[in-house]
């Protein structure tokens, strides 16, 4: 009853292949270092059975020529590290992709012994999404003409109260007895013009920010100082900031000139059939009955409209200026600059000597994404291991375990993430630990070593960030473990399954089903994980290569903490930032987009009912 | 049946603990200032190979200690249960093994989750010196990090004042409880109104407004931050007035985080809405004396995030008081204790800081814990 599915046979295999020439060019990499380390006297004596074997390697890959030994890197366990994992990785899509040519994925078969019937339905492709976004679009257009249409008609069929109503608002509502209705419209249309006379107006006409027409800073004499002082004219962040505020403004009155008419046409409905209109004590009753989410909703959304939506739109906006430390927009004012902040970022173009801002832009991409990936599935493989072993039958004191463990999670993280970072520090306790031991003579310095792009700056963040994520997956994975359906086990056990049986084809599939989304936004989180990157290591190791390109960039460096640096950095480069905010956004958005539309789950998790 | 546990057993298991006592005291011995069995060290010169045998010892000793307990506790409930077969032997044998590898592997994370808790607590203690060193049991014991966090003292030792006037510690503590109790409160208020509409209430916004709210959240929140100080400083709630100005941003945007909170009311029936409606109840009524007293759990729960969440913020504190130390939390004001320029000298008042701030919400949370388990499984499970 196993569907073969080819395409995602073909892709593991063939990620088994790219995974394993990996390893192989990592090997490669090892063994110089590997036969540097056993420091043979290639002349003389006679090497053990390793150090030849070893040198018949080196000397199968390198040729005969020693010398270049001497070249080699001093340390192997980096390369060794890698290629081990590389090829685990790859020994693992070997196995997926197999599992797949034969039909018999973890998924189908647990439907299949559990008899749960996971729906085959068509997946959505790329051209379904466009196609929807087309509707979409058309559906847009449709709905606004039909809004003009409906305007249209009110006003032709409607009574002079209505057609009163169109210039004064809530003329209609008064008219018609619904006093403390048509009083708000008329008020809020007040209130509209007022402020529309008064700043919006000249915010609005200032805000294509033509140089032409503003004044910066100019120094003019003062009789009362009887010198030079600078005068402030124009600001340009105050027109920008109020012309999106005043835009707002617009949308909000054309909104509710719209509700007014909506209202008028109504109200004449209802008069006509005859039945009675609704008081301004209904109205106030209906605020916490009928229309009670309104009110709910309204002081939640006002403090995400003016603090998270205007932000965001300004900073968009501010993707397409100069606005930056020096252009201020007080002493310097700033102007539109169109795309030409894109073109900079993502110009391979650069001054000599300097790496260019695209070579830096994809270096600290790869590594956020590769930070991303391994921070959300160490966390999520070995959590859910913790998980099993502390929940498995015959383990003592379970709530002793799982209490320290949510320790990290009680204490807050940046006392942990600080004191952690500084305990690897190069006079830090676990150098002094190491020296006494006697295990290495010379500190090392974890937090320093650009060897490898900062590889075991890297390597040291995910594992401790390990020992910051397992709690939380484990209280989750511990929550749905408890609600797997223990027939699963039963019938499983009748069957003779063994324990890892078990583990592997219900467990995890299961998990995986439950998780996926949660899997997702945890990646989305980790791409924008600041505080662990930032109290941990503060982006050290230093790249140079990268940081030539005018602000410091270290190699354990993510977009989120690259674009907080550029913005607080020399310079602030606000302007630069707000670009690298934009596209964070689009590469999370891409990825959600596809992600989600691949998840086993989203049928069933995608609504949130 | 009068033998239930055996000899061999019973030597295992003190092997293991003069093994492990060895083991622990030899190691324990290496990293005390002053070592209390002295040893020579003309005769054991290798440092490694001396620490090497304490770890090693002390991992063997443990592994046998767990080994006879386990074989005993069989061997003991054998001698009580004459039924089990032999294949149910078998099972169990290999069923006490893996425990006993879960056991050794919990304490291991154990240690390893603890140890930097040890330390920082072992830290705040040391008196002298002050900066970092390679070792974690102090020499000089006191607790002099702790009384120096809340007075001034001058280069003399003299104390000046305390730290709650000026620009210390005590401020800090403040100032991030003062916003911590303000974010507790109104983000509640906030996310429930927000997540219970968005459960229970059809209306034509609603589907619109959860996708536009999701997309919201992919842009970096980073970004607002540069507007948003502009803002405030026009509302003159930056620097040392930044604690009003952090309320009012953590709570502004607080409704975007509503998932849990709706996941949680969407498993309430809405039969009960619907028959205190029938019963002629208003929305507000249902929500005020129906769902709310239904729903402690997941007000807790948001509570205690809410809480918990301004005593780890770091980014916006430190941008919207800039440096003005009238207006930092805990954070910024520890953060900068481990600045380069103060290392030297405040490193252990950190420490001791640390544990001050620790110490009450670890308390907290842990009492409430159960309430945040449910809601962070829940809310996984539901998205």
């Amino acid at each position: 009853m196993y569907k073969k599915r080819l395409t995602p046979a073909i892709v593991k295999l063939v990620c088994a292949a790219l995974a394993l020439a990996v390893a192989l060019f990592f090997f490669y990499k090892a063994v110089p270092p590997i036969v540097k380390s056993l420091d043979v006297d290639w002349s003389g004596g006679k090497p053990g059975f390793f150090a030849s074997v070893m040198l018949g390697l080196y000397t199968f890959l390198y040729g005969d020529n020693i010398d270049s030994l001497a070249a080699a890197d001093d340390g192997y366990g980096v390369h060794l590290f890698a290629c081990i994992v590389f090829v685990v990785i790859a020994i693992a899509l070997l196995v997926l992709g197999l599992r797949e040519l034969k039909g018999t994925n973890s998924f189908n078969r647990m439907a299949d012994k559990s008899g749960i019937e996971i729906k085959k339905e068509k997946r959505p492709t790329i051209a379904d999404f466009f196609k929807k976004v087309w509707s979409a679009i058309l559906g847009f257009f449709k709905a606004i003409g039909d809004e003009f249409k409906d305007i249209w008609l009110t006003f032709v069929n409607g009574d002079w109260k209505t057609k009163v109503s169109y210039l004064v608002m809530g003329f209609g509502c008064i008219a018609r007895g619904q006093i403390l209705r048509g009083l708000l419209f008329l008020l809020f249309e007040i209130v509209f013009i007022g402020y529309m006379i008064f700043w919006g107006a000249s915010w609005i006409s200032k805000l294509p920010l033509d140089m032409t027409k503003l004044s910066g800073a100019t120094q003019e004499y003062s009789e009362i100082y009887d010198s030079y002082v600078t005068t402030y004219h124009d600001n340009t962040f105050k027109i920008l900031l109020y012309g999106v505020l005043t835009i707002f403004f617009i949308i909000g009155f054309i909104y509710t000139w719209r509700l007014n008419v909506k209202q008028n046409k109504i109200a004449e409905g209802i008069i006509k059939s005859g039945k009675k209109l609704k008081s301004g004590k209904d109205d106030l009753r209906s605020m916490v009955d009928d229309q009670f989410h309104k009110t709910l909703l309204a002081l939640p959304l006002l403090g995400i409209l003016v603090f998270t939506v205007m932000p965001i739109v300004f900073m968009i906006l501010v993707a397409f200026t100069n606005y930056s430390g020096t252009n201020d927009g007080v002493s310097n004012l700033f102007t539109w600059v169109g795309l030409d902040n894109f073109n900079e970022l993502l110009s391979w173009k650069s001054a000599d000597g300097a790496q260019s801002y695209a070579a830096t832009f994809g270096e600290i991409l790869a590594w956020t994404l590769m930070w991303a990936f391994f921070a959300t599935f160490t966390n999520y493989f070995l959590g859910m291991l913790v998980a099993i072993a502390i929940n498995k039958k015959g383990i003592r004191l379970k709530k002793v375990w799982r209490t320290i463990l949510v320790l990290t999670i009680a204490i807050p993280q940046f006392i942990s993430l600080l004191y952690v970072s500084k305990m690897f520090a190069k006079n830090g306790i676990v150098n002094g630990f190491l020296m006494d031991l006697g295990w290495i003579k010379k500190a090392i310095d974890f937090w320093g070593d650009t060897r490898n792009n900062g590889l075991m700056a890297r390597v040291l963040v995910i594992i401790i960030n390990i020992w910051i994520g397992i709690p939380y997956l484990m209280l989750i994975a511990t929550g749905i473990l408890m609600n797997i359906p223990a027939d699963l086990y039963e019938s499983a056990k009748i069957d003779g399954a063994t324990g890892w049986q078990q583990y592997s084809k219900i467990t995890l599939p299961y998990m995986m089903f439950i998780m996926g989304p949660y899997l997702l936004t945890s990646f989305t989180g980790n791409m924008n994980n600041f505080n662990v990157i930032y109290l941990l290591t503060g982006g050290n190791p230093l790249n140079t290569a990268a940081s030539s390109t005018g602000i410091a960039v270290g190699h354990t460096d993510l977009l989120i903490t690259w674009l907080f640096k550029i913005a607080t950095g020399s310079g602030n480069k606000y302007y630069q930032a707000s670009v690298i905010g934009i596209l964070v956004f689009v590469i999370i958005a891409i990825i959600t987009l596809i992600v989600y539309s691949m998840l086993p789950s989203v049928k069933n998790e995608e609504d949130f009912q | 049946m009068k033998k239930t546990v055996s000899i061999t057993t019973v030597v295992i298991l003190v092997l293991g603990v003069l093994l492990s006592a060895f083991g622990g005291f030899a190691i324990a011995n290496r990293f005390m200032a002053n070592p209390i069995w002295k040893v020579d060290h003309e005769y054991l010169t290798n440092k490694f190979i001396y620490s090497s045998i304490g770890i090693g010892c002390l991992i063997v000793g443990i592994l046998l200690v767990l080994f006879s307990a386990i074989s005993i506790s069989r061997q003991a409930s054998e001698a009580n249960g004459p039924d089990s077969s032999k294949h149910h032997m078998g099972m169990r044998a290999s069923n006490a093994i893996s425990n006993t590898a879960i056991h050794i592997l919990l304490i291991v994370i154990s240690i390893i989750w603890l140890t930097p808790f040890v330390c920082i607590v072992l830290q705040s203690f040391r008196v002298d010196p002050l900066c970092q060193v390679g070792y974690v049991i102090p020499k000089h014991w006191g607790f002099d990090n702790y009384v120096n966090l809340f007075v001034n003292k001058d280069d003399a030792g003299k104390v000046i004042s305390t730290t709650l006037s000026t620009n210390g510690f005590l401020r800090w503590y403040l100032n991030t409880l003062i916003i911590a109790l303000c974010c507790a409160v109104m983000q509640t208020i906030i996310q429930l109104c927000m997540s219970y509409t968005l459960s229970r209430f059809r209306f034509k916004a609603r589907k619109g407004l959860m996708k536009f709210m999701l997309i919201l959240g992919m842009f970096p929140g980073m970004l607002s931050m540069i507007i948003l100080y502009n803002v405030l400083k026009d509302l003159g709630l930056t620097s040392e007035h930044a604690v009003p100005g952090l309320i009012l941003v953590y709570i502004a945007s607080s409704g975007m985080g509503y998932y849990v909170s709706k996941g949680f009311f969407d498993t309430l029936p809405k039969s009960l809405d619907e028959a205190a409606r029938i019963d002629g109840a208003t929305r507000a009524q249902v929500l005020w004396k129906i769902i709310l007293p239904l729903a402690k759990p997941i007000v807790i729960y948001t509570v205690l995030t809410g809480f918990m969440a301004p005593w780890g913020d770091y980014v916006f504190a430190q941008y919207i008081s800039r440096s003005a130390p009238q207006g930092m939390n805990v954070a910024v004001g520890l953060y900068n204790w481990l600045s380069n320029d103060q290392i030297n000298q405040c490193y252990t008042k950190f420490c001791a800081g640390g544990v001050v701030v620790a110490i009450p919400v670890a308390i907290l949370f842990m009492c409430l814990q159960r309430y945040y388990v449910e809601g962070v499984t829940g809310g996984a499970v539901k998205g």
